[in-house]
């Protein structure tokens, strides 16, 4: 449990969630990631490790991947931020989450969103890495289950299929 | 009737959809009105005597509720084998992350503080740490002798062998603890209220293990407990006992406030506090023919199985069991033993206490291979059972397995011959050394002996109002693929699609006790009960003349809606009946061990930097006979997550220890392999079906667990001339070794110069 609370007074923030504007109350110092669950309902957000190490916690703040156990909710004031419930609209799913269905890449699942949030960023930066490119790419996101190996052919097949469409 | 087959075809993972969303909800998503927040007060030292509790200033106390062990309305344990584990220590404490108090306060911010604030004086008796000392019983911490339990397994005249022996061959191999690190963490929520009982929301692998824990610790009557799974993040073992504990503490909590309570560990008391793979030592002492025939020998296991019994003595057994590897024994004497210390129970975890024997056999083999100077091949070869013989608990193999066979095949896959010759070459220069290693191993699928006998695991199929078909079990999915599989099973029993069938939650209420999910046990054997019930359905159908023996899956649907209509519920059942030839006998640890093994050779390729020392996997082949493989997709998945897994065991994962207590207890220090550490790992199967299971399935899911570590390490001493007989095999500890071989020669050297 992380004792970020109650220090300062509760302050109001605002910033962009998935495209809609949000207001929360907060103290200053509290975790994004503590917000983001507990205020505004996103719980696909996960806590590993509150420490930075194991990446499931992943959101894209202005487009970069931030690790939301370590951003204190003042730093999200008047930012952009994506969660994996952002990603798609849940109907049609996002040409990685498909991937990673095909693939074989979610398997306990806790690790899913926070992954897929981190492939998605690296593809934006590079639409056809190599697998070494992917395996770099992704190794700031811990996953006990898979080896990774059938995650980073999620994220290949999904670049492939992206250049293809 | 659909014609095309479901099983042995990848379709999509029933819950995949909602993870790959992030709408699947673990437990501590869940959220229930006027919910308070858990936390637990621990002992500090490892063994003694509780003297006093004092609450701290500056806490304003009256707003938290706390509970003790007095609290407790039945019995203060955690019911599993033994009930020598208290829920919440009373008077002593035997482990340093023994929980003594439980708070619970609407904000959870308050708790850390809160837990600092109490201070337990205890007056400290002396403690043990591990095998050694548990041995020597300078302090009796645990019974008469800090023996949990030990087996004897004999087979021939072991001590007629040494005479005939050409060589004797002996070593000692050691494992560390090791632990599970699913990235979720344990959690529970429980709430009470008199009219409903209790019921508790959680992440576990086995919702009847709890069931019972929380009967007899509540005092309440079955049908007033209530055990629900959420999705679970992980668990390979880790959340098979454990949660019962964790369980309770929510339940005693919210029982006392009469409102909800949300326990969930943190990362730091997650590791420090639950379950990890229990450290062994394992010595071998071998009498082999020139020609590098065993003849017999003699295996000695301990484990340590830290402060209570827990499931340490079935840790034991399947060690045991396993400890003569893939290999015909004609005598053989295994003494195996779990043993206490002052650590928090070691328990479950993939591979159940055969990645540690298996080890030691592993390393072993190629340690004769040196002795009698054939190759690691050879000396495998020259020793595997056949079809006829006899496994050292005198279990006849009946499959038709050919073990050398699967052997060349992974030679040949792995290129190892043109490797070896390359290594040697490549090996006399530069700042790298290349190796090959290998692991041939088996792992029985199943509850060991006569376990599936006691559980006697009931399986329900039920035809829906809407004419689709669930499936209900307690087995749970936990990321494995419990619920994809158990479906497929179905779907094909009954010859529908795959979509037409569901799964129930994993809820005491709803689901009959399909026993716990454990022990590669979900598809060969709740899977053969899905089978069976779901015929049930189909023949319940037929005989009351609403379908006919050939159907479509509309006419199935048809049937379906009308029995229930007239019926109201629609349930077949199917209870596990062990088979008739199926023979164990527990008091001499003989028989049939196994309904079925899964067999495999695992091939390493590494590099050894000798500079920094570290060990890089070039190439992995993990090739395996698992019975008929219903899901292409899920079960190589598992086998690379698995070998993973091991190669985390084998190179990077250390548990450091101090006075008993885990001290690197974070993910920035105690490290698991990423995405950019591990090789891409090749799997093969080879499928030769078994009568036992669903399909022809057998278990899956330990077995990629068992090999790694020794064709790792074995690659490695192969690398650099130099024995490595433990794990895990850190940068630092080749380094020792390497120099103390480096000495060694000199001192030899300077020996020769000035004397003879
Ligand atoms: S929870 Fe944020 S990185 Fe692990
Ligand atoms: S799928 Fe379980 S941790 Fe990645």
């Amino acid at each position: 449990m992380n004792d970020s609370g109650p220090g300062p007074a509760k302050v109001e923030i605002s910033f962009a969630v998935n495209g809609e504007t949000k207001t929360v109350r907060s103290y200053p110092m509290e975790r994004l990631l503590d917000v983001l669950r507990r205020d505004l309902g996103l719980t696909g957000a996960k806590e590993g490790c509150g420490e930075g190490e194991c990446g499931s916690c992943a959101v894209l703040m202005d487009g970069m991947l931030v690790n939301s156990c370590l951003v204190p909710v003042l730093q999200a004031e008047a930012s952009s931020i994506v969660t994996i419930e952002g990603l798609s609209d849940g109907e049609t799913l996002h040409i990685l989450q498909q991937a990673f269905i095909d693939c074989g890449g979610a398997q306990c699942g806790i690790c899913s969103p926070g992954m897929i949030l981190a492939a998605s960023h690296l593809l934006n930066q590079n639409a056809d890495p190599t697998v070494e490119e992917i395996r770099e790419g992704l190794a700031g996101n811990l996953c006990r289950c898979t080896g990774y190996s059938q995650i980073v052919e999620a994220v290949a097949e999904a670049a492939r299929r992206r250049t293809s469409a | 009737m659909n014609s095309e087959r479901i099983v042995g075809r990848s379709v999509p993972r029933k819950e995949g959809r909602d993870k790959v969303t992030g709408r699947s909800k673990y437990v501590d998503d869940m959220v229930l009105p006027n919910m308070l927040f858990g936390a637990t007060v621990r002992s500090q030292i490892p063994r003694g005597r509780i003297n006093k509790i004092t609450f701290g200033p500056g806490i304003a106390w009256d707003e938290f509720v706390i509970v003790s062990a007095k609290d407790i309305p039945g019995k203060n344990c955690i019911a599993l084998i033994g009930d020598d584990q208290p829920c919440l220590a009373n008077e002593f404490v035997n482990h340093p992350e023994e929980p003594i108090l439980l708070l619970a306060h609407p904000d959870r911010h308050l708790l850390p503080k809160a837990v600092e604030a109490v201070s337990i004086e205890c007056e400290a008796l002396p403690a043990i740490f591990n095998i050694e000392e548990s041995e020597c019983r300078s302090e009796v911490i645990w019974g008469e002798n800090n023996i949990f339990k030990t087996y004897l397994i004999e087979k021939g005249d072991i001590d007629g062998v040494w005479s005939k022996a050409d060589f004797i061959v002996e070593g000692e191999y050691t494992t560390g603890a090791q632990e599970q690190l699913y990235i979720e963490n344990n959690g529970m929520i429980a709430a009470f209220d008199g009219a409903q009982g209790l019921t508790v929301w959680g992440s576990l692998q086995c919702p009847y293990y709890i069931h019972k824990a929380l009967i007899g610790l509540c005092n309440l009557p079955a049908e007033k407990v209530r055990v629900v799974q959420m999705e679970t993040g992980g668990a390979f073992g880790g959340k098979e006992e454990y949660p019962s504990m964790i369980a309770a503490h929510a339940a005693l909590l919210a029982m006392k406030s009469g409102r909800p309570v949300k326990l969930i560990y943190d990362r730091m008391e997650d590791m420090a506090a639950t379950t990890k793979r229990h450290p062994s030592r394992t010595r071998h002492r071998t009498a082999v023919t020139r020609d590098g025939k065993i003849l017999g020998g003699e295996i000695e296991s301990t484990i340590d199985g830290g402060a209570y019994l827990t499931l340490s003595p079935v840790v034991l057994s399947r060690g045991a069991i396993h400890a003569g590897g893939p290999y015909h024994w004609p005598n053989v004497r295994i003494r195996a033993t779990a043993v206490a210390t002052n650590a928090p129970p070691h328990g479950a975890f993939r591979g159940f206490g055969a990645p540690q024997s298996l080890f030691a056999m592993e390393r072993h083999m190629d340690r004769i291979a040196e002795a009698t100077g054939l190759s690691p091949i050879e000396i495998r070869r020259r020793n595997f059972l056949r079809t006829g013989d006899t496994t050292t608990t005198e279990q006849v193999v009946r499959e038709p397995i050919d073990l050398g066979k699967l052997l060349d095949r992974g030679l040949e896959i792995s290129d190892y011959h043109s490797k070896k010759k390359r290594f040697a070459i490549q090996n006399k220069g530069g700042d790298t050394r290349k190796g090959m290693g290998i692991a041939t191993f088996l792992h029985g699928a199943g509850f060991t002996g006569s376990g599936e006998r006691y559980l006697s695991s009931v399986v329900g199929v039920e035809g829906c109002a809407d004419g689709s078909v669930r499936v209900l079990v307690s087995s749970t999915e936990f990321g494995q693929g419990t619920k994809t599989v158990l479906s497929q099973i179905a779907a094909e029993a009954l010859g529908l699609p795959y979509d037409s069938v569901s799964m129930g939650q994993a809820d005491t209420l709803e689901v009959p006790n399909s026993g716990p999910t454990v022990a590669s046990r979900t598809v060969m054997v709740v899977g053969k009960l899905v089978q069976s019930a779901a015929l049930g359905i189909k023949q319940t159908l037929i005989s009351s003349g609403l379908l006919s023996e050939a159907y479509s899956a509309d006419e199935f649907r048809a049937a379906c809606r009308r029995y229930v209509s007239e019926h109201h519920q629609f349930r077949s059942w199917s209870r596990y009946e062990a088979p008739a030839d199926i023979f164990w006998d527990d008091e001499k640890y003989r028989g049939e061990a196994y309904a079925a093994f899964a067999w495999a050779v695992y091939i390493a390729e590494v590099t050894v930097d000798l500079t920094t020392f570290s060990v890089s996997i070039d190439d992995f082949v993990a090739l395996q006979e698992v019975g008929k493989v219903l899901h292409p997709l899920l079960a190589t998945g598992q086998i690379i997550g698995g070998v993973a897994q091991a190669i985390g065991f084998c190179l990077y994962e250390k548990v450091v220890w101090q006075n008993g207590r885990m001290q690197n207890n974070q993910m920035t220090n105690y490290i698991m392999p990423t995405s950019s550490d591990l090789p891409a790992i090749r799997v093969f199967f080879e499928e030769l079906g078994n009568v036992y299971g669903a399909y022809g399935a057998k278990g899956i899911g330990e077995l990629p667990m068992d090999g790694p570590a020794p064709a790792i390490v074995n690659a490695v001493s192969d690398a650099l001339g130099v024995h490595f007989d433990s794990v895990p095999l850190l940068p630092e500890d080749i380094m020792d070794k390497l120099d103390s071989a480096r000495l060694a020669v000199a001192a030899e050297e300077a020996d020769v110069g000035g004397g003879r």
